[in-house]
């Protein structure tokens, strides 16, 4: 894979989520959220716990099952049939397994495999999923922790690392995986204040080369600076949407306007 | 002593047998006890219900009287089945094959609370990153479920088989040649009953101290990763 992923352009867009509806039992926790990540694209997606934005990103990869809605990644949609309980759940397995192989995901609570190594969490699904010959996976997953900055660290295993150094070997793996689109979960919420700079850097980094992410994230720094599109969730629903410089310089909502005041010192 | 050594290839003979009993009712109880977990940990209320009820009767239900009932009973209700279908003729159940089958029977409803909670104890993130990476469930389940449901397992694993190697003792009541029976049969031929029945002692501790060394061994190899305080 390049360093640098084209551009977005005339292309078809690397996801696209529509009309995505969640409720768990009587409480409908996503009334209908519709995105478009070109290429390239980096979208911060905000608001406050509770309006749904983590529930969102796992609708997208299907870790929850949505009530209503398409998803469609790099042209192809995720068949959908409904799963007997009012969701709807993948047609068929083997699709939604490929089609999560191009989905990689950032957990808040970074989810390393405990019993294996940082090299082997990066080399665990080239190897398994994508069968790419081990000498290559370690080879590719070296170049990658050194560019996190954990190849020191490769030998560990996650109880011996810190927040930090755990959640950049997830990136790891999740880079690891030549995904099409990456979703970070709150990356950094879980992280120690001191912690937190090493792993939006990365982040950063990543951005800047040019892939395409949807980072639901607290930190409106990141999200100012970094981000091609900032969403602002409510209540299961996109109140206020756009360039980061738009919507943080003149918000049209007064929700995101009482969220900023409360959100930026 | 000389009458212990002339019965020893006897008396190991017997030990060799409590091994065999041990390792296949091992076996059995692993099987059923993962069959047990996942009826537990299942959606199905069916399946539910039926590793409620098995690990219930299990509980309630001397370990003693199984065997008899099996040996006894479930031989001949097994040739009255044959009988009236028709589906098989004349069937023996062996002294071994009865203690296979009742000690894994009950040690299986153990090892279900054995695995159940070991695969509670797997933190449910780790399980969802090895999904969201595209693993299909069998791959979950080898890579990332199994290596740690073990490592969960074992404490109470190797409880569960010091306790079914003593319990093998039983079958001797079933006439089955196992170290007791050899032991006790020599002990009371020779009325030497306390010399003999010592020296079944001693094995079962030679025995459970093996089993010590090899549950260390795999403890060791399971448990790489975790922080020890």
């Amino acid at each position: 894979m390049a360093e640098t992923a084209p551009a977005s352009n005339g292309a078809q867009p690397a996801l696209v989520a529509e009309d995505i509806h969640k409720s768990f039992g009587d409480l409908e926790v996503l009334k209908g959220v519709s995105i478009t990540a070109h290429e390239g694209d980096v979208i911060a997606v905000l608001g406050s716990s509770g309006s749904g934005k983590s529930t969102f990103l796992r609708c997208v990869n299907l870790l929850e099952t949505p009530n209503a809605g398409t998803i469609t990644v790099s042209g192809e949609t995720i068949r959908l049939k409904p799963d007997g309980h009012g969701g709807l759940a993948a047609e068929d397995p083997r699709q939604i397994q490929r089609i999560r192989t191009r989905l990689a995901m950032v957990f808040q609570g970074f989810n390393l495999w405990s019993h294996m190594t940082a090299l082997e969490n990066v080399i665990e699904a080239p190897v398994h999923v994508l069968k790419v010959p081990k000498a290559e996976a370690v080879e590719r997953a070296e170049a990658i922790l050194q560019k996190v900055g954990v190849y020191e660290h490769r030998a560990y295993y996650p109880a011996h690392m810190s927040g930090g150094q755990q959640q950049r070997v997830a990136i790891a793996r999740a880079l690891a995986m030549e995904p099409a689109v990456m979703l970070f979960d709150e990356p950094t919420s879980a992280l120690d204040p001191e912690l937190v700079g090493e792993v939006l850097r990365v982040i950063r980094k990543l951005a800047e080369e040019g892939r395409t992410m949807i980072v639901v994230t607290h930190e409106m720094g990141f999200a100012k600076e970094v981000s091609s599109e900032t969403i602002f969730l409510h209540q299961g629903r996109i109140e206020e949407q756009g360039p980061p410089q738009d919507v943080f310089n003149n918000p049209r909502s007064e929700r995101f306007r009482q969220f900023l005041a409360g959100n930026l010192k | 002593m000389d009458t212990v050594i002339a019965y020893m290839p006897n008396i190991i003979d017997g030990a060799l047998t409590t091994i065999a009993v041990a390792l296949g009712s091992v076996a059995l109880s692993v099987v059923l006890g993962l069959l047990g977990a996942w009826a537990k940990l299942s959606k199905s209320r069916v399946a539910q219900g039926t590793g409620e009820a098995y690990t219930t009767l299990i509980r309630g239900v001397p370990d003693l009287v199984l065997m008899l009932l099996l040996f006894f009973g479930g031989q001949t209700l097994l040739n009255q089945i044959g009988d009236a279908t028709g589906w098989w003729d004349y069937i023996e159940i062996n002294q071994y094959t009865a203690g296979v089958l009742t000690i894994g029977f009950i040690f299986g409803a153990y090892m279900t609370e054995t695995f159940r909670g070991a695969y509670l104890a797997i933190p449910r993130g780790q399980v969802e990153a090895a999904i969201a990476c595209g693993m299909s469930p069998a791959l979950v389940f080898i890579r990332v479920v199994w290596p740690q449901l073990v490592r969960y397992a074992l404490p109470s694993f190797g409880n569960n088989w010091l306790v079914l190697l003593k319990t093998t003792a039983l079958v001797s009541v079933l006439g089955l040649q196992e170290l007791v029976y050899n032991s006790f049969t020599a002990g009371r031929s020779t009325r030497q009953l306390f010399t003999f029945m010592f020296v079944a002692l001693i094995i079962y501790l030679v025995l459970t101290a093996v089993s010590d060394v090899g549950l260390r061994w795999l403890d060791r190899r399971y448990n790489v990763g975790v922080r020890r305080s």
